[in-house]
């Protein structure tokens, strides 16, 4: 076991120790701060090139993943032991490196675009404890703890969503994010239960006793529900309503796009590389146990079919949404979303490998749109509507050109940019899905639109006359040298995964790695059909724009003249939102109204009567008190008072009376002496 | 010879007025002479017992008698010096004002 696995540890702790340390600061040290945090993450990036190191090479003892566990006890509750543990594996490797990659690049990036922002320390604290919690995500090897990072990456991402709290659209933007995630987010944390319940343990890998591993999948395979689901099938269901909220699936992808509200770096680095990833990757984390079916029969177990169809619907949803939007960040939001369907339809059709490596690639080029994006903004004085931009190319020639690099990555031009290995990976898996062609042509339908949408934005930003009323200027150094990094790793990371050389899918799965160019032969006819559907789009959108420029920020967009009607629905994000107003929404204020009105009414009134009853009882304890007891012992007191004065008055100290009270007693003990005798 | 009851009652009487002196009078010289006039009745009866007792030629009731009048005359003047040392601190012999043992 490589010795790093035992300090695995450090590469979240790092951070999470910036973060700390940060948030002692005050807001004017904000060079101390950003130095730290960068400083934090750069170390992390070195461990987690440290430990990917090990996890190269040939596998010894042949098949299987290399995979090396930590596990620790927790704490002790009657006789079960809570264990957390840390997993070093081909999958937490790849995905540090990139986190730790992509995240020190949009830190560095970040010191250009806050500059001038007067919270800058805080921000820097917030970044710092958004990559603690994600490292921690990744190198997790306890549901528990894996759970736990979750839920702090959301709150990193609601605390930079709102950052800017003082606009009211940014803190609604992190209410909404917070809360549409939570619900995804109890399946989540019921699946966690249940599973607990079912295997008794939550480590996913445990020297054969953990809940990942083949002993406890066999016992999971011969358990249903009530309904005649497979158990397995009902906690990866569960689990993937987590990944969903996460990861923008439909139908809770609301959120996402809204929170674009927050700095662009965050959109960059939490909601475009890394945090909606972790979504995927918990799918891939836990693969075994989706895959497990004891009623497999159409060669997908449920769970992962019921990823694929989500992850082809939401492909194809958001992509015709991005088309509608005019907002640069809207827009590429609303691609992240679609790009996120589309790993898992790569992960439910293909398995880990293929939905990993669409996440690896579009991690590089979707923070490199969004600093770009970002470039753009700033140097157009935070203006972000594309029909105000245009013509940007000569003012901004380095973000245009890695903008371009990044557009025909996500794209997915052939050959040369890494978006079209990775996508024609995932419709190659689903070309070959055993249960439905389906998911294929939506796979096909959304990389058209892929193409068309980014094409437009691309033409109406750094194309055609330009309608800025200001100078538009390029970034400094700081912003683009970020930039020019991610776009390089834009086109390279793609020939990790080529069919001729599948060197990831070897390295996650543990197979036999070979070149192969006859392999590149045989998907020869699908690589041609996507490279149609990318021409198909991007020309369609060019030949449109071109011919019909609209000639004013004003004028209606071409789409929208040909088919207002349906171009209004894309406009408005396909009333998603509006739906929800009149459904959820208003139901959830239907329901506090009446809690409220009960609240106010019924239960108060109950109260009311109850302790007025209380009260009644009491006044007549009082009663008692004051009329019964406190009279008779007053009485009893006042008579002993009485008798004790009359005895007191005997006493008088007259010699005389008491001389005659001796008389009188003698007389009477005479007569009593008589009466005696008399007897 | 006179009989023997006429003595008794005659020294109930003289008792009688003794106590009545003691009980009512004011005047703790008065009282004084009134105790005087109850232990004389005592004497008188101590005589007439003795004198009209079978053994009258033995002097023991004599002897009682004169023990008892000796005594009386001790005590009268412990009690006079007594009332003299009240007289001094109350400045007056009135038994009313002498109430301060009542506690």
């Amino acid at each position: 076991m490589p010795s790093i696995v035992n300090y695995l540890w450090l590469i979240p702790a790092l951070p999470l120790l910036a973060a700390g340390m940060i948030a002692l600061l005050k807001q004017r040290h904000r060079s101390l701060s950003a130095s730290l945090s960068i400083g934090s993450l750069a170390i992390s990036l070195g461990l987690s090139i440290a430990a990917f190191v090990p996890t190269l090479g040939p596998i010894e003892g042949g098949g299987g993943v290399k995979r090396w566990v930590h596990n620790l006890d927790w704490f002790e509750f009657g006789n079960t032991t809570l264990r957390l543990g840390w997993v070093l594996d081909p999958l937490t490797a790849a995905m540090l490196v990139m986190v730790t990659f992509v995240g020190l690049l949009i830190f560095i990036y970040s010191v250009g675009y806050m500059a001038h922002d007067e919270n800058a320390a805080r921000f820097f604290c917030f970044l710092s404890l958004f990559a603690a919690a994600m490292l921690g995500i990744l190198i997790s090897n306890s549901l528990l703890l894996l759970f736990m990072s979750w839920e702090l990456v959301g709150l990193a991402s609601y605390l930079l969503i709102g950052f800017w709290y003082h606009k009211p659209s940014a803190a609604a933007a992190a209410k909404k994010a917070f809360i549409t995630t939570r619900i995804g987010d109890m399946g989540f944390l019921l699946g966690l239960l249940w599973l607990y319940g079912e295997t008794g343990t939550l480590l996913f890998y445990d020297n054969g006793n953990g809940c990942l591993e083949q002993s406890a999948l066999n016992r999971l395979n011969t358990l249903t529900t009530a309904g005649g689901m497979g158990v397995a099938t009902a906690i990866s269901l569960l689990l993937f309503c987590g990944a969903a909220g996460k990861s923008g699936q439909v139908p809770l992808h609301v959120w996402l796009p809204d929170a674009m509200e927050g700095p662009t770096p965050v959109s960059a680095l939490i909601h475009a590389a890394t945090m909606v990833a972790a979504g995927v990757f918990l799918i891939a984390r836990v693969f075994p146990l989706m895959d497990v079916d004891p009623a497999n029969v159409a060669g997908s177990s449920t769970a992962l079919s019921v990823v694929t169809w989500v992850g082809a619907v939401t492909a194809v949803f958001a992509a015709l949404i991005a088309v509608g939007q005019n907002d640069i960040k809207r827009i590429l939001a609303y691609s992240t979303v679609s790009q996120l369907g589309y790993m898992m339809l790569g992960l439910g059709a293909g398995g880990v490998a293929v939905g990993m490596f669409h996440l690896l690639t579009h991690a590089f080029f979707k923070a490199l749109l969004f600093l770009g994006a970002g470039s753009v903004i700033h140097g157009c004085h935070e203006e972000q509507d594309i029909r105000r931009m245009g013509g940007l190319r000569r003012q901004m020639p380095t973000t245009f050109l890695t903008y371009a690099i990044g557009m025909m990555a996500l794209s997915g031009v052939p050959l040369l940019f890494s978006g079209f290995w990775s996508k024609d990976e995932i419709l190659h898996a689903a070309s070959v899905w055993p249960v439905s062609r389906l998911p294929f042509y939506l796979g096909l339908f959304g990389a058209v639109l892929t193409a068309f949408y980014m094409t437009r934005q691309m033409f109406f930003v750094f194309f055609g006359k330009q309608h800025l009323g200001k100078e538009a200027h390029e970034s400094p150094t700081v912003m683009t040298i970020p930039l020019v990094i991610l776009a390089i790793a834009a086109v390279l990371v793609g020939f990790w995964g080529t069919p001729a050389w599948p060197w990831l899918h070897a390295y996650l799965t543990g197979h036999e790695l070979h070149l192969d160019l006859s392999a590149l032969a045989k998907s020869a006819t699908l690589m041609l059909i996507s490279t149609a559907v990318v021409a198909l789009g991007m020309i369609s959108a060019w030949r449109l724009y071109t011919r019909k420029t609209p000639s004013s920020p004003q004028a209606l967009d071409p789409l929208e003249a040909a088919q207002p009607a349906v171009f209004g629905v894309l406009k408005n994000r396909a009333y998603i939102d509006e739906f929800y107003e009149a459904t959820v929404i208003r139901l959830n204020h239907l329901l506090s109204v009446t809690s409220d009105v009960l609240d106010r009414f019924l239960w108060n009134g109950l109260v009311q009567l109850v302790s007025l009853m209380a009260i009644a009882l009491a006044s007549v304890g009082k009663a008692l008190d004051q009329f019964v007891i406190n009279l008779g012992f007053d009485g009893w007191c006042g008579g002993l008072k009485q008798g004790a004065r009359g005895f007191a008055r005997l006493q008088n100290g007259q010699v005389q009376s008491y001389l005659r009270v001796i008389g009188l007693s003698l007389v009477a003990l005479v007569v009593v002496l008589l009466w005696e005798r008399r007897r | 010879m006179t009989p023997l009851h006429y003595y008794l009652i005659f020294a109930a009487l003289l008792f009688s007025v003794g106590l009545a002196g003691a009980l009512m009078r004011r005047n703790a010289i008065l009282v004084l002479i009134g105790i005087e006039l109850m232990l004389n009745a005592a004497n008188l009866n101590f005589i007439a017992f003795w004198r009209y007792s079978p053994t009258a030629n033995e002097l023991v009731g004599l002897m009682f008698v004169l023990f008892s009048i000796g005594i009386a005359a001790a005590e009268a003047a412990v009690g006079l010096a007594i009332i003299i040392s009240i007289y001094r601190h109350h400045r007056s012999t009135q038994l009313q004002h002498v109430d301060r043992l009542k506690g």
